[in-house]
């Protein structure tokens, strides 16, 4: 079994989840090394990614990672492609993981897959297109398969490794500098979970009526530790931020749970959110598309379904 | 300034989409194509750039025969000119084949900026902006919601997991948008009426240069092995609320072990 590079996703030098989940399917296909690009590398980030497995992690420090957008991990991975001849790349399925994925097959002359939720051990990549409604299996037919995985797709399982740390420099070309970061700005400080990684997720649609309205949907979020998502209606009229949008344009997310709340599931919605394990519907519709997709619904008034069903899972919870 | 906007017709929104069985390709015949949606935010960019500070703004597509009336489109809207890549050697093209024939009609024309939406609602594979940004050797500035020019840079704030960053990049530059940014303009009936008059250089892969040997399915370095609708799933259980319709919902998350 050959190596298989795993990128690093981690923010502030705290490995993110997606990166256990990457390893732990990593371990399926050959040997995972990790990837770190940027400053901040701890003994406590090789402790988590050596708990998943990594038996080996490259260490490129410096600033240039973090200053530089996409273009650098690009220039990173195609140097250990090109040095250690892995059997694949493994890359989160983010922005960013994308875009890298991307470059890096044109520098290295490979094909790349995105949004896989799985791979098997010959290397054939699961993908759920079309909003859900089709399960395609692809192969990288091209040389070193670079593909990305959609966080939520694989759990994570430990098996302790001690990895050894390898300091990798690598010279950036100009053309990888030429765009700056100068300035990040965070609009929203959240103390909820990441509506990527989260294991639950409670949404609200036209039907929360406008932006005072959310917070009976946020209630319930809190009271299952849950994200907070919005469909395109709800961000359009401004009611919540557009960076909590699930749908074709916004964030695509397969929880354990999804609580869909005044959505009534059109396909621009339903793309963003299928997958998930279980969904809960409130709607006061009937005809409502998204009873379609509900494992179960409630046919209400959200503003009445809702505050309820938040005070029986905090009573509960006792 | 000279702007072009990279534009791709895509199955409607509502529609449908299914892969064929020959050679697993996505269905352009049969849904209605569409300009994809974030394009025209990508358009409408473009066009308020130019009035802010001059020059024109050239589409640009790469597609079948239908495509051509996604040019006209952009071209209502009020781009000046336009350029579609029509041959059926591209069919089948992968990221890698569709960014190389971009980045080659694109590169030599004068372009300060070259811009794109974020996604495609087909493929969603958010790669072919960064991807011509590589080939091109130009800077990168994608996930845009603001653009600025700023003198010979294009200051960009490009959307992260918790807000944005503000990027600078050096011209030329390729640029991606998302919704965010601006509000697309409809097409004016006098726009619409002057986009009938407007060039459109359509080019075959052999007019445009291109290696045709790097192009279409047989050239794409991924392949479909077999692709199955999704199980349907199975019906699940819908009550109507009698005044106890979230304590059967706890009910329901305490069962699954939700809660």
């Amino acid at each position: 079994m050959g190596e298989v590079l795993v990128l690093v996703d981690q923010v502030d030098g705290t490995v993110r989840k997606v990166t256990t989940e990457l390893l732990t399917l990593a371990r399926g296909l050959g040997t995972p090394s990790a990837v770190w690009a940027g400053p901040g590398f701890s003994d406590a980030a090789a402790a988590v990614l050596g708990e998943f497995g990594a038996a080996t992690v490259y260490v490129a420090d410096g600033d240039q990672y973090a200053n530089h957008p996409v273009a650098p991990k690009a220039e990173l991975l195609a140097q250990l492609v090109a040095e250690k001849s892995p059997s694949a790349v493994l890359i989160p399925s983010s922005a960013e993981g994308k875009e890298i994925a991307g470059r890096l097959a044109i520098k290295v002359d490979s094909g790349v897959i995105t949004d896989a939720v799985g791979i098997s051990a010959d290397l054939v990549a699961t993908q759920s297109v079309f909003g859900g409604s089709t399960v395609v299996h692809s192969k990288v037919i091209t040389g070193t398969p670079i593909i990305t995985v959609r966080g939520n797709s694989v759990a994570p399982e430990p098996a302790p490794a001690s990895p050894a740390r390898v300091d990798v420099s690598v010279t950036l070309s100009e053309a990888a500098t030429k765009a700056k970061v100068t300035g990040r700005t965070e609009a929203v400080k959240g103390g909820r979970p990441d509506l990527t990684e989260a294991a639950i997720v409670v949404s609200g649609g036209r039907g929360v009526g406008g932006a005072e309205g959310f917070s009976v949907i946020e209630g319930l979020a809190d009271a299952l530790g849950a994200a907070v998502g919005a469909s395109r209606a709800a961000t359009d009229a401004g009611w919540y931020p557009h960076q909590f949008q699930v749908g074709q344009t916004g964030k695509t997310v397969s929880p354990q749970l999804y609580i869909a709340n005044g959505i009534s599931g059109a396909i621009q919605h339903r793309a963003g959110m299928q997958t998930s394990k279980t969904i809960v519907v409130v709607n006061k519709d009937p005809e409502a598309p998204i009873f379609e997709l509900a494992d179960f619904g409630v046919v209400g008034d959200l503003f009445t379904v809702v505050p309820q069903l938040t005070d029986e899972v905090s009573k509960r919870a006792q | 300034m000279k702007i072009a906007v990279c534009v791709k017709q895509v199955p409607d929104t509502w529609a449908e989409k299914t892969l064929q069985a020959g050679d697993s390709t996505l269905d352009r015949e049969g849904p209605e194509g569409v300009m994809n949606e974030i394009d025209e935010y990508a358009v409408e960019e473009a066009l308020q750039l130019v009035e802010a500070h001059g020059g024109d703004v050239t589409v640009v597509t790469m597609g079948p025969v239908k495509a051509a009336e996604t040019v006209r489109k952009a071209l209502s809207m009020g781009a000046e000119a336009g350029i579609h890549l029509i041959d059926d050697g591209l069919h089948g093209s992968d990221a890698l084949a569709t960014s190389y024939a971009l980045a080659e009609i694109l590169k030599d024309r004068g372009f300060d900026l070259v811009l794109f939406g974020s996604e495609s609602t087909d493929a969603r594979m958010s790669v072919v902006p960064a991807m011509v940004a590589e080939r091109l050797g130009w800077a990168q500035a994608t996930f845009a919601q603001k653009v600025e020019i700023s003198g010979d840079s294009v200051v960009t704030h490009r959307v992260s997991e918790t807000g944005f960053d503000t990027v600078e990049a050096t011209l030329p530059a390729v640029i991606s948008v998302v919704e965010k940014i601006n509000e697309p303009r409809y097409p004016s009936f006098k726009g619409i009426m002057a986009a009938k008059k407007k060039p459109v250089e359509t080019l075959s892969i052999a007019d445009a240069g291109l290696d045709a040997s790097k192009l279409g399915l047989s050239a794409a370095w991924s392949t479909v092995a077999d692709f199955a609708a999704r199980p349907p799933k199975a019906a699940g259980t819908v009550v109507t609320d009698a005044g106890d319709g979230g304590v059967k919902i706890a009910d329901y998350l305490s069962e699954h072990k939700f809660i």
